[in-house]
């Protein structure tokens, strides 16, 4: 088991550096001067253009640069902001809120997603079944900000149980609804691809063979035919987590989360490329880490899956 | 448990039950054969389209998804069939916000332009982006998934591990960080944009394609043309692919609709398509400064783009239980 924990994490290794050098690439060395966004309209004087060129190494090779920013990466020196502001410590201030909410939308999606699924791949074609199933269609294809604006004029203009928009030291209550939002197309998935599973397993051999020999109920359901139907599930839930917290950047524009993706969104704006680059670096990191974390988790799920 | 008498007393050799069984079998002359029965061994077997096409002909699913899409190519092809309204000219900011009035049916938006020629006109960009996108993503990840799934061995080795990069980048973020560099901002056009989210979107395109074609790989009828001397590339090409396509269009189906709304979020950021194109998404964005006031000019894009969208995953969702054998039996 060690072994192979090992050699997944040894296997990571090569995704993140690839997937950090394809980021490194886009956005350092398409064309287009990468000092001329902290310049503006006006410019800089050519001795201040070359102190930036100097400060994020930009006359340096391609490759120089590259591994100087890894450096910076292992040794939590992401450098500073156009503001002067350290990149590591803007982080740390809002990765906490984001991670809260991709979490809550996490547990929200896999719970809901996978209760909603069981019931409706168990009552396959009946009314709840074709309910469920038309209801995850609409989620799916309605745009989350759509969703998104509604959910926020609905339960937090209109009806008023919880704020439109969430505070600086988001709790929980608050971030309830984003969560929501945030979860709701993933929630459509998780929900469709348990019962596609489920129905699968639902008339399997094993299935049969536990009933028959009198399993109850509860029983052949929860232990034989649910846990056997949660490895495609867990996979989807694996990958999402890095997504979630990609896909923050629209839930937390409307419900105005003071988190990852509205920093994102504003280095975006303002061009930071280097705030860019570290805040998707933190990203891809914890998305290689989740598909870690699900790969271990399969084991317990079927223990037919060994580690040798 | 109760002591079974027969169970001790020795069967006959030879005789299964202690049982008289009649059997009643008809003479063949009693018994023609029905036109159902009749199969024609030497005719053309039907293909897997013909018969996916026999099962979707009674889908109604397929049917309404299929109609409403024809319906959104028409109006993509021919907006000047559905509204007499020029979505850019005549727009009066005396009408801003304003409700629907004669001939302006669906109201106005802010800049007090006709929501329904906004919407009529809107769809061709937000189509077009959905289907050269995906045309983007077969290609693509077709190619790289046919190769290493076909090869194996260190070409789906290192194929396997730069799809996994990108796969490491969701599309919306991936997307976010390219369209701020320079060379975007300067060229954002449908072309840009199509191109940014394939090159995102490709790699769920190639691990479905690799699969389909690890399966029908090491079918009998590629073994046979490889012994009859067809090439691999010819074999792979000619053989595999025909037959590995299924899955490939069901997922290119349900990405149309998926890039579609990635279109319109990037839109909605304020990244997506310029604001002088006409697409849905730009006018979900620009209605979005009004929601509270006119929340009528942002439901009707939402609308046509939902629908449409909706279309693509179910007609997806019907090819997949038309071409899935699997699924057409339960």
């Amino acid at each position: 088991m060690a072994g192979y924990v090992l050699r997944r994490f040894l296997q990571l290794i090569p995704v993140f550096l690839g997937a950090t050098l394809l980021l490194y690439f886009l956005v350092f060395s398409l064309p287009g001067d990468a000092t001329a966004a902290i310049c503006g309209e006006k410019g800089c004087t050519p001795a201040v253009e070359a102190s930036l060129r100097a400060q994020y190494n930009l006359d340096e090779p391609f490759w120089v640069q590259y591994f100087l920013y890894l450096k910076g990466v292992l040794t939590f020196d992401l450098g500073v902001n156009f503001a002067g502001r350290e990149i590591a410590t803007i982080i740390a201030e809002v990765f906490p809120t984001t991670a809260k909410l991709a979490v809550m939308a996490l547990v929200f999606e896999a719970v809901f997603g996978i209760v909603f699924g069981l019931f409706a791949g168990l009552r396959k074609g009946k009314f709840f079944d074709s309910t469920v199933l038309v209801v995850s269609l609409v989620v799916i294809s309605v745009p989350i900000f759509v969703l998104g604006f509604l959910m926020q004029f609905v339960f937090g203009v209109k009806l008023a149980w919880t704020n439109p928009t969430v505070s600086g030291d988001a709790g929980f209550t608050e971030l309830l609804l984003p969560a929501i939002v945030l979860g709701l197309v993933s929630f459509a998935y998780v929900l469709r691809l348990t019962r596609t599973s489920v129905i699968e397993n639902a008339n399997a051999d094993y299935v049969r063979t536990a009933t028959a020999k009198g399993l109850s109920r509860p029983r052949v359901v929860s232990v034989h035919i649910l846990r056997n139907s949660m490895i495609p599930v867990a996979t989807f839930l694996g990958a999402d987590l890095g997504a979630l917290m990609g896909g923050a950047i629209v839930t937390e524009g409307i419900f105005n989360v003071n988190g990852v993706g509205n920093t994102l969104y504003r280095a975006v704006q303002n061009g930071e490329a280097p705030v860019v680059v570290s805040i998707v670096t933190v990203l891809i990191l914890i998305f290689c880490l989740a598909n870690l974390l699900v790969d271990l988790l399969y084991a317990w799920l079927d223990p037919r899956i060994r580690y040798a | 448990m109760p002591e079974n008498d027969k169970a001790l007393t020795p069967v006959p050799r030879g005789k299964v039950s202690s049982y008289p069984i009649e059997h009643f079998v008809a003479d063949v002359e009693e018994t023609p054969v029905l036109p159902v029965d009749a199969s024609t061994a030497d005719g053309a077997p039907r293909s897997i389209w013909s018969e996916a096409w026999r099962s979707l002909r009674r889908q109604p699913l397929f049917i309404i998804s299929a109609l409403l899409l024809l319906m959104v190519i028409i109006v993509a092809l021919f907006p000047g069939l559905f509204t007499s309204q020029q979505p850019n000219d005549n727009c009066l900011l005396a009408n801003s916000d304003g409700g629907p009035a004669p001939g302006h049916p669906l109201g106005f938006t802010q800049q007090g332009c006709d929501v329904l020629a906004r919407v009529v006109y809107g769809t061709r960009s937000s189509l077009m982006v959905g289907l050269f996108a995906t045309l983007g993503v077969v290609v693509v990840g077709g190619i790289v998934g046919a190769l290493a799934g076909f090869f194996g061995g260190w070409v789906d080795a290192i194929l396997a591990r730069v799809s996994d990069i990108f796969f490491a980048l969701p599309m919306i973020l991936g997307a976010i960080v390219v369209v701020q560099l320079p060379f975007f901002r300067e060229n954002r056009n449908v072309w840009t944009i199509v191109l940014i989210l394939a090159t995102f979107g490709w790699p769920q395109v190639a691990r479905i394609t690799r699969g389909a074609v690890l399966e029908i790989r090491n079918a009998d009828f590629v073994t046979a043309a490889r012994s009859l001397g067809v090439s691999r590339m010819a074999a792979l090409i000619k053989h595999v692919l025909p037959n590995a396509m299924a899955p490939v269009i069901v997922i290119a189906t349900i990405s149309l609709g998926t890039f579609i709304v990635a279109e319109s979020t990037l839109s909605f950021l304020g990244i997506g398509l310029p604001p002088d194109v006409m697409s849905w998404g730009n006018d979900i964005f620009s209605a979005k400064s009004s929601l509270r006031s006119n929340p009528m000019a942002l439901f009707w894009p939402a609308l046509a783009l939902s629908l449409t969208v909706l279309s693509f995953i179910m007609l997806g969702d019907a090819l997949r239980d038309a071409l899935d054998p699997k699924s057409r039996k339960r």
